[in-house]
């Protein structure tokens, strides 16, 4: 903002300064995310110990887990970046915002989907209507709600503040995901892991987690960014900056 | 090393399915997700192309925001 201060965050707040840096952040955590991902599968799949009552199908969980995790983490992070839009009418934070959805839908279907695919042999089921699944199911569709709504109002500022109107009501239903399995009595299993109590896995399958998770959070950051730079060249496109910066 | 052989591994103990049916789900969500914003910058960038050296502002008239993905 103030050309004075040597450093300002709200220097990058301006689409045209950010798209380089997008640009050159993006292959980096890309990166990571591989790396991560590489060293997650190894230790998760090769190295981990058999779980004593679910066998080998346990091992679903070094994706599901991840999945779940970044599914409620960024819609959190999209309703905040739209809220910010909407409050300071940042152009750029609204962009943000629409970059997340796609990722965090399709977290959300892939958390459903390993859900599925690990419920069967264990619960005996594909689907449940049971309280955490239903509100994962929930925010699956919140995120659609949000795309398809953008997608449907002509002027991109109008629909970044439709947007961020269902993006920040939306909110709610994150804590009732994640406390679903301690307030209501459900077949899923509780917290994998919690702040107040010692994690009640091996070292190994703990790590292996952690690490997925470490690299689901990289590859989410790098495909926003890349989403991003998109949104900024389709928005900005009659500005000749961007004709610079693309070619 | 918890398996004894290749084979062993892809059985994953008779969850062969369930496992590799997810590991594999997010696997190629994963991979096709960033092909497509990829190939949807390139696009972006194809059309802006002939604008490129145009008079700044007679460019793009009636350019209308469309979807961020998807075909056009």
């Amino acid at each position: 903002m103030s050309s004075r201060t040597p450093f300002s965050l709200f220097h990058f707040a301006s689409p045209a300064t950010f798209y380089p840096l997008a640009t050159r952040m993006q292959p980096w955590f890309m990166a990571l995310a591989v790396v991560l991902s590489v060293v997650g599968l190894y230790i998760g799949f090769l190295l981990a110990p058999t779980d004593a009552q679910q066998g080998e199908g346990y091992r679903i969980i070094f994706v599901h887990v991840p999945a779940s995790w970044m599914a409620m983490f960024i819609y959190c992070v999209m309703a905040f970046w739209a809220a910010v839009g909407l409050a300071f009418n940042i152009k750029l934070a609204s962009m943000m915002a629409s970059a997340l959805a796609p990722t965090g839908a399709l977290f959300a279907l892939l958390s459903l989907w390993t859900g599925a695919l690990w419920g069967k042999p264990m619960w005996g089921a594909w689907w449940v209507w049971d309280a955490r699944l239903t509100s994962t199911l929930i925010l699956f569709f919140l995120y659609l709600g949000f795309m398809a709504l953008q997608a449907a109002i002509d002027d991109p500022r109008r629909a970044d503040k439709a947007g961020a109107i269902v993006a920040i009501v939306g909110v709610v239903n994150v804590p009732i995901i994640y406390f679903s399995v301690k307030w209501w009595n459900t077949l899923h299993q509780g917290a994998s892991v919690s702040v107040t109590k010692s994690p009640s896995m091996a070292a190994l399958m703990l790590w292996a987690m952690l690490i997925m998770a470490l690299a689901f959070w990289m590859y989410s950051i790098a495909v926003a960014l890349g989403r991003v730079r998109n949104i900024i060249v389709e928005r900005e496109r009659q500005n000749e900056w961007v004709r610079h910066a693309v070619a | 090393m918890q398996w004894h052989s290749v084979g062993e591994f892809l059985a994953m103990g008779g969850y062969a399915l369930y496992v590799w049916g997810s590991v594999g789900a997010c696997a190629v969500a994963m991979i096709v997700e960033p092909i497509v914003v990829r190939r949807r910058h390139r696009r972006l960038v194809r059309s802006l192309r002939p604008l490129r050296g145009a008079a700044a502002g007679a460019a793009a008239p009636g350019f209308r925001r469309t979807a961020t993905e998807g075909p056009r």
